[in-house]
């Protein structure tokens, strides 16, 4: 367990070092969102009805957009290797690095989304379902990139084989999550559908990291 | 038995066979030299033995375990020094170091480590300030400091000036003396007193691999 | 006459053994195949009423239901096969995988075109979010992920076995899809009455479906046999290659 906080501590640490990289998904998250404004016009009951897709489309795409350096680097320069010796198991250090991802990447789109809700009207009472969607729905997104990122390690043309392999894999997440959101929008209980997203991340927490050990073994055999 | 021992090793990558049925025992304090022309599968010998590969027969035993059957017990007994250094850029030495100690679970080993190979001045220096030759270092302290008891060591001289590869050889003969065992492939002459020599060429498979005609 | 075959062999698929075995086996499926095809054809086209609501265009349902079935049975069966060959190591298995899966992909794209030919008379579009049409897209793309996964690697072996892990990934995903989409479906439109299921088979055209059913999966058969035969032989080239080049 000690090991496991240290790796956590170490990736948050080398990804809060990355600076203007760090930014790139949440910017990436709000402005690929407010280019719905521009493209579809500025009619607000429009934009009410988009907004909770939109938000959460968005948000699987800057989701991708930074999976590549959960464990890219690490293969490239060798850490893997070592990582994959070390007196941890495997699992245990794929749920690490997936958390301190998740810190870095999930947790800035929990921040940014009640905002761009603001831009786009999101429904007055939709905020806190979002912010809860989101809570619940990121890490999941984190976890199962990170068995994609873990299975195209070692892969030629890695970004949008990525792309094809993992955005099949959310569309769960994007449907429950948009009709918690829209549920709550139209003043219906998003328990339902908050649940079943609870569940896949309880799911995801136990199955993701086998899964991605499997494929990063693979990598480095 | 004690010390760490292969029985009937033998190695696939993709579809090639890259050595077969080989055997090798080294006591604690021993040492083992692979030779070999490129592509005898030094490396790949070493990565069997750390676990990153899996033999395609035959197993490996260190003080009477199995450890195939203990993977816990086998990521506790290696340090693997590969071909690359795994230095963060964005770290320091002595964070790296200290992280990899703690790791091992031997955080106040770092200091030492690091003094073993002359890093002490370097310890607050990111890693993209660091020449080749300190990446290196940088590397084999990380080595030292996981204190496990066999290193395996893939062309551990590269880029290091004499006075390194000195500092580096009396770590291996500290290790040693402690009981360790060292595994080393290298082409440059390095003090390993009394070590056996295996020279992989000799378990090359003959032919090449084609079951249809074993049929 | 070298040590380093004698174990290989236990774990080795032998492309010799499989080629007696497909010379035994080949014939059978492709004539069947044939037969069930054409005799399924005929039956579909000619010897089955049209629907009182549906008209002719039932008849693509003679197409479109076995590919829709076939498209989800290859998936289960390349799950099974990369089941077997991550325990067991079997390299028969593992290329199982990699021959069915363009036959899978090309099910589910038939499946997709018939399903979007019926729903031009029927429903008016060429596409509609119906539940099951959209849950075939998505596994059309696990399965295209699937090709690209495998062909993305240098090493063949790697790539297969990367491969064998993401179908494992989609099977367990796949049900969960098909909840989702369901789900989704409900929320967005009333259930119509015509969905691409159809109300109710009528036995006239339950003989049609059974036939061409039972030949898509002679074809299945047939062409996987080929494949594999094809790749084990494609292995050998590469195995002397290396060796070769090596001397």
């Amino acid at each position: 367990m000690s090991a496991m906080l240290r790796l956590f501590a170490h990736d948050l640490k080398l990804q809060l070092r990355l600076g203007s990289d760090l930014i790139a998904p949440v910017a990436f998250f709000v402005l690929a969102t407010l280019l719905v404004p521009l493209g579809v016009g500025p009619e607000p009951n429009l934009l009410t009805r988009l907004a909770p897709g939109m938000i959460w489309v968005t948000a699987l795409l800057a989701t991708l957009l930074a999976l590549d350096r959960l464990f890219q680097r690490d293969f490239e320069d060798g850490t893997l290797d070592l990582l994959a010796l070390a007196p941890l198991p495997l699992e245990a250090i794929v749920l690490a690095k997936v958390a301190a991802h998740w810190v870095t990447t999930g947790l800035p789109l929990l921040i940014a989304a009640p905002v761009l809700g603001l831009m786009l009207r999101l429904d007055h009472g939709s905020y806190v379902t979002l912010e809860v969607s989101l809570l619940l729905g990121t890490p999941v997104l984190s976890m199962v990139g990170a068995f994609g990122a873990a299975v195209t390690l070692g892969a030629r043309r890695g970004g949008a084989l990525l792309a094809l392999l993992v955005l099949p894999l959310y569309v769960p997440i994007l449907i429950f999550a948009t009709s918690a959101i829209g549920a709550a929008g139209e003043g219906l209980s998003p328990r339902p559908h908050l649940l079943l997203l609870a569940s896949f991340f309880v799911a995801g927490l136990v199955l993701v990291p086998f899964a991605a050990a499997a494929a990063l073994r693979n990598a480095l055999e | 038995m004690t010390g760490l021992v292969g029985i009937r090793l033998s190695c696939r990558r993709s579809e090639r066979v890259v050595f077969t049925r080989l055997d090798f025992s080294i006591e604690s304090g021993g040492a083992l030299l692979l030779s070999g022309p490129n592509g005898s599968g030094k490396s790949s010998l070493l990565r069997l033995i750390a676990g990153l590969i899996k033999p395609f027969t035959g197993h490996l035993e260190y003080e009477g375990t199995r450890l195939q059957d203990d993977p816990a017990r086998h990521r506790e007994i290696i340090a693997y020094l590969g071909h690359q250094d795994a230095v963060k850029s964005m770290l320091t030495v002595g964070e790296s170091t200290r992280f990899w100690a703690g790791l091992y679970d031997h955080p106040s080993d770092a200091h030492a480590a690091m003094a073993a190979m002359g890093l002490s001045d370097l310890a607050d220096t990111p890693g993209r300030f660091l020449s080749s030759g300190q990446r290196r270092r940088a590397a084999l302290a990380r080595v030292i400091a996981g204190g496990t008891p066999v290193w395996l060591l893939d062309e551990p001289t590269v880029g290091l000036d004499a006075k390194s590869i000195a500092a580096l050889e009396s770590a291996l003969a500290a290790h040693r003396m402690r009981g360790g065992i060292v595994l080393a492939a290298t082409h440059a002459p390095i003090a390993l007193p009394g070590a056996a020599e295996l020279n992989l060429a000799e378990f090359e498979p003959q032919g090449f691999l084609d079951d249809a005609d074993a049929a | 006459m070298t040590t380093a075959r004698i174990p290989l062999l236990h774990r080795y698929a032998n492309p010799a053994a499989f080629g007696r075995l497909a010379a035994k086996v080949l014939p059978w499926t492709t004539a069947l195949a044939i037969l069930l095809l054409g005799l399924g054809s005929y039956f579909a086209l000619f010897a089955s009423p049209p629907d009182y609501q549906q008209g002719e265009s039932v008849r693509i349902m003679y197409v479109h239901v076995p590919a829709a079935i076939m498209s989800e049975v290859v998936y289960g069966m390349m799950a099974a096969a990369a089941v077997a060959g991550i325990i067991w190591k079997h390299a028969l298995a593992d290329l199982f995988v990699k021959a069915a899966a363009p036959l899978g992909a090309a099910f589910t794209f038939v499946c997709l075109v018939a399903g979007s030919l019926w729903g031009k008379p029927m429903w008016g579009a060429w596409w509609v979010w119906d539940a099951r049409l959209t849950s075939e897209l998505i596994l059309f793309f696990l399965y295209l992920g699937y090709l690209a996964l495998v062909d993305a690697f240098d090493d063949p072996q790697r790539g297969l076995r990367a491969g064998a892990i993401l179908v494992l990934v989609g099977v367990v995903d796949l049900p969960i899809i098909k909840f989702s989409v369901d789900w989704w479906n409900t929320l967005h439109q009333p259930a119509s009455l015509m969905t691409l299921s159809g109300p109710k088979v009528d036995p006239s055209m339950l003989l049609p479906l059974m036939l061409m059913i039972g030949g898509f999966m002679a074809f299945f058969v047939s062409v996987v046999v080929l494949r594999l035969e094809s790749e084990l032989l494609a292995r050998r080239i590469r195995a002397w290659r290396t060796a070769t080049s090596e001397e």
